[in-house]
């Protein structure tokens, strides 16, 4: 066969052993009955896919994706279970009716049919280097050339996107009324005392 | 000779369509949510692989700015689902259709 004689074996193990390891996490993510050995199974695949990163010479990219992700993102989604105790087995995860799982499936299947005739079609057609040369010094010293010059004002912006995203989950999730006791009669409150009961 | 790019893109598909699956089949907002993840993460990879096979520095950008809107997205999305939990005590997406028209 052509194309195991070009592929290096060592790249060839590493992205087999990575894809077995993003297949599984991907699989148990869908078919845990715990929201707890979920969160776990997306570690699994996040740590896959820094793999592949590496392998495709995105070093930093994948010391973020596992700084960020799994350090932080999924301690995030594991606070929220704990802190919510919902770590109760999910009641026929699959929605018990076949008529929606086969939709759900018969979609999935049209959009991984369209994508692999378009990884397999002319997908690399477009001009090269068009925001600056990748291979032109290291990995790290490239990205922050290009982000602290050209994209320096979407750079900014993400600080104020963060910032905003901040403010909001602390206004979410703060407890509604501490703070104006004295509203008793307030329409949210009632709402919620009708809810509650 | 490294991977193809194909190999990847493809590994990203499937990734991509896995998330699929399950935003639409699981019941739990939160499983949902990292379903959501998973989408996001095959996208990622989807860009690595078009900068190195593009040799262009803006594919990683891309998933630089990716990483940090999903990281606000999933702060907001969770402090929602905290607000929803204290006024109707569940997470289960079948019980939370009050906006149904």
């Amino acid at each position: 066969m052509i194309v195991a004689s070009v592929i290096s074996v060592p790249q060839l193990i590493v992205f087999i052993v990575s894809v077995v390891i993003i297949a599984i996490g991907g699989v148990g993510l869908l078919t845990a009955r715990y929201p707890v050995h979920a969160a776990l199974f997306l570690v699994m695949t996040l740590f896959g896919v820094a793999i592949l990163f590496i392998e495709e010479g995105a070093e930093f990219l994948a010391a973020v994706q596992v700084v960020v992700y799994a350090g932080a993102v999924v301690v995030l989604f594991l606070f929220v279970i704990m802190l919510l105790g919902v770590d109760r087995e999910e009641i026929a995860s699959f929605a018990g009716d076949t008529v929606r799982v086969g939709l759900a499936g018969v979609g999935v299947v049209l959009i991984l049919a369209e994508l692999f005739v378009v990884a397999t079609g002319a997908w690399a057609t477009g001009a090269h280097s068009v925001a600056g040369k990748l291979s032109s010094g290291s990995n790290i010293g490239v990205l922050a050339r290009s982000v602290f010059t050209t994209y320096l004002l979407p750079f900014e912006l993400t600080a104020a996107l963060l910032v905003i995203a901040v403010v909001g989950a602390v206004i979410l999730s703060r407890r509604m009324g501490v703070e104006t006791t004295t509203l008793d009669s307030s329409p949210i409150e009632s709402g919620r005392r009708e809810v509650e009961q | 000779m490294t991977i193809p790019g194909s190999w990847y893109l493809v590994v990203a598909a499937l990734l991509f369509g896995l998330g699929t699956f399950g935003v639409l089949t699981r019941r739990n907002v939160i499983v949902m949510f990292m379903s959501v993840e998973l989408m996001l993460n095959a996208v990622n990879l989807t860009f690595v692989t078009y900068a190195r096979m593009l040799n262009d520095v803006g594919g990683q950008i891309a998933v630089f700015f990716v990483l940090v809107v999903a990281a606000a997205e999933v702060v907001v999305g969770l402090g929602i689902i905290v607000a929803i939990f204290r006024h109707r005590a569940t997470v289960t997406v079948d019980d939370i259709s009050s906006l149904k028209g």
